[in-house]
């Protein structure tokens, strides 16, 4: 799961072209919802033990502590400065080594892509990291554990395909799949009390230091600018909307001709 | 920092990966085509695509049409269906063979799901979801625009050192390139050796229907909150402008109009020469999928409504008093959307 900063409150620094998140607000990462949902579902059906796994700074660990209120069993939060300004290759890379060290699971969920990030990448680079099979956009999941296999149904473009994977594996949802349930606020005691939330630094994973963070990345961000805007001719037409109407196909006529001189 | 397949001073040549479904090139394929062309004549590169499947008939040749200098093949019954494992494998197969600068793929659901598994196994960068692209012939890097938290923000984004630079790019950024028959290429067939392992995944059944593309889509009537689900007027104007129906998110989340016609940040890019908005607020989200279009009408009962600062014609009415005589007044003249 991810913490991610509401869009419309991160602000970009122009002279040092990088963001600034400082003063935003964070949610967790909608789709991450869904895959919380959906592992609590499995959960109610085939039992086990859900785990919620992060990677961020400390200020996460108050977010994440909710996930507890909705039903989890436990928080991992991978946070250590070696890990900070990483792209996609070393999240992923620092991701599967928290769930290596986690050990013993049938199935990691993600959501789709990120609210902030939105490159999809980090589900299918964890199932390369561990090599393990993926099903990415999925729809729907369940698992035959006495099988050791999942099912699952995931869009693929214009529909959508039925897909036979093995366990364990790594499952990517789709935003909306579900319905996450509400928080249980009488759980707050509970999910606060300091042995339900582990930190785990770099050296905790005993991950090289050049496979994460920075170090691990093989992107660069080389500039940031605020989204530019065309220029629009922003012409209000007014009156009582038959008049708007006929002034409006008169503007629209450039765009538009007659099918005599059909396509 | 732990290197890549190989390094820069090996990697030579743009690659472009396209993708096939139901016997048909993607549009983004194509798309890509088109821009690899330019980017490869930028950088003084031939434009090999790779096509990966089987049975794959006459698309070598229309990859060549489209631009390909090279197309290389890989053909095997166990390529038919898209499925991660074996189609990383070949792909990441020749990658290190051949070893290219660059690798562009389109960025729909399988194009994504190939280019992360395919990046960690290069141990390369990937810019995802790109909403442009260009060059830097000097230093020899492929420059990766996306649009961040939803839409406010475009940042530039470079793989300097490891190699293949990968990025995915988004449907209906590029133009589609034309096809030019008589155009010379090198077809050439690559070994598939696939590994037991790559076949963990099965796919059981897949269904998959002509979907609307509104990436070509001439002119759109979009759809927001306010139709309140009522489209007949809607669907009654865009198909005298020979327009397609589209949508804001909340159309498509409360199933007013399907999926495949979502417009903007989650849904789909459009460059139309008329989008059409009719009770749309005009989040950034939304705009993203609009913002190449020629012209931009937006009807909508709330004057301090976003979508009025990036329109070119504002009609602060309710759209369901307005549609009626725009229908009327476009009757009259019987006019359809130029192409």
């Amino acid at each position: 799961m991810k913490v991610v900063p509401m869009p419309e409150e991160v602000r970009v620094n122009e002279e040092t072209m990088t963001l600034d998140r400082a003063n935003a607000r964070s949610f967790i990462n909608p789709p991450d919802m869904n895959a919380l949902e959906l592992a609590l579902q499995l959960r109610e059906r085939h039992g086990g033990v859900v785990t919620v796994l992060s990677m961020g700074p400390p200020f996460f660990e108050r977010y994440l502590r909710l996930t507890l209120c909705a039903g989890a069993d436990r928080v991992v939060l991978l946070s250590d400065r070696a890990f900070g300004g990483a792209d996609t290759l070393g999240t992923s890379r620092t991701l599967a080594a928290g769930i290596e060290k986690i050990g013993g699971f049938d199935l990691v969920l993600c959501g789709e892509e990120s609210s902030d990030g939105a490159t999809a990448q980090v589900p299918p680079g964890i199932a390369e990291w561990l090599d393990l099979p993926q099903v990415t956009y999925a729809l729907s999941v369940d698992i035959d554990l006495p099988n050791r296999r999942l099912s699952a149904r995931r869009e693929v473009k214009g529909g959508h395909e039925r897909l036979l994977a093995p366990l364990p594996a790594v499952v990517s949802v789709k935003q909306g799949i579900n319905e996450p349930r509400f928080i249980d606020w009488s759980l707050k005691p509970w999910a606060d009390s300091v042995d339900r939330v582990t930190v785990w630094s770099a050296q905790d994973l005993e991950v090289p230091l050049e496979e994460v963070g920075t170090a691990g990345s093989a992107t660069v961000v080389a500039g940031v600018s605020q989204s530019p805007t065309r220029e629009r001719r922003r012409e209000r037409l007014t009156g009582d909307p038959a008049r708007i109407a006929r002034e409006l196909a008169e503007r629209l006529r450039p765009f538009l001709f007659g099918p005599e001189r059909g396509p | 920092m732990s290197s890549g397949a190989y390094g820069r001073d090996e990697a030579n040549g743009l690659w472009v990966y396209l993708e096939e479904r139901q016997g048909r090139l993607e549009g983004v394929s194509l798309e890509l085509l088109g821009k690899g062309r330019e980017l490869a004549d930028l950088l003084g590169v031939p434009l090999t695509a790779l096509l990966v499947g089987y049975a794959l008939g006459d698309l070598p040749n229309e990859a060549v049409a489209a631009g390909a200098d090279v197309v290389l093949v890989a053909d095997h019954p166990a390529l038919q269906a898209y499925t991660t494992e074996p189609f990383t494998r070949v792909v990441a197969s020749v990658v290190n063979e051949r070893r290219p600068e660059a690798l562009l793929l389109g960025a729909t659901p399988n194009g994504r799901d190939l280019a992360g598994r395919l990046a960690v196994r290069l141990r390369t960068g990937l810019t995802a979801d790109c909403t442009g692209l260009s060059v830097d012939p000097e230093r020899r890097l492929l420059l990766g625009e996306v649009v961040g938290f939803g839409g406010g923000i475009v940042a530039t984004i470079v793989c300097p050192e490891r190699r293949p630079q990968m990025a995915t790019v988004r449907p209906g950024i590029f133009p589609r390139p034309e096809r030019r028959r008589g155009r010379r290429g090198e077809i050439v067939p690559v070994p598939v050796r696939l590994d037991p392992r790559d076949t963990r995944v099965r796919v059981l059944e897949r269904s998959v229907g002509e979907e609307v593309d509104l990436t070509r889509a001439t002119a759109i009537v979009a759809v927001g909150r306010g139709m309140r689900g009522e489209l007949a007027l809607a669907e009654r104007l865009a198909s005298l402008l020979g327009a397609e129906i589209g949508g804001t998110r909340v159309a498509a989340d409360l199933g007013w109009i399907e999926r495949s016609r979502q417009i903007g940040q989650t849904g789909v890019v459009t460059r139309p020469r008329l989008a059409v908005c009719c009770g749309v607020s005009g989040a950034i989200h939304f705009m993203v999928g609009v913002e190449a279009a020629d012209c931009i009408v937006a009807i909508n009962t709330d004057p301090d409504a976003a979508i009025f600062e990036q329109a070119d014609y504002a009609v602060v009415e309710d759209a369901f008093a307005v549609l009626p005589h725009l229908i009327e007044a476009l009757s009259e003249t019987k006019v359809r959307a130029t192409p």
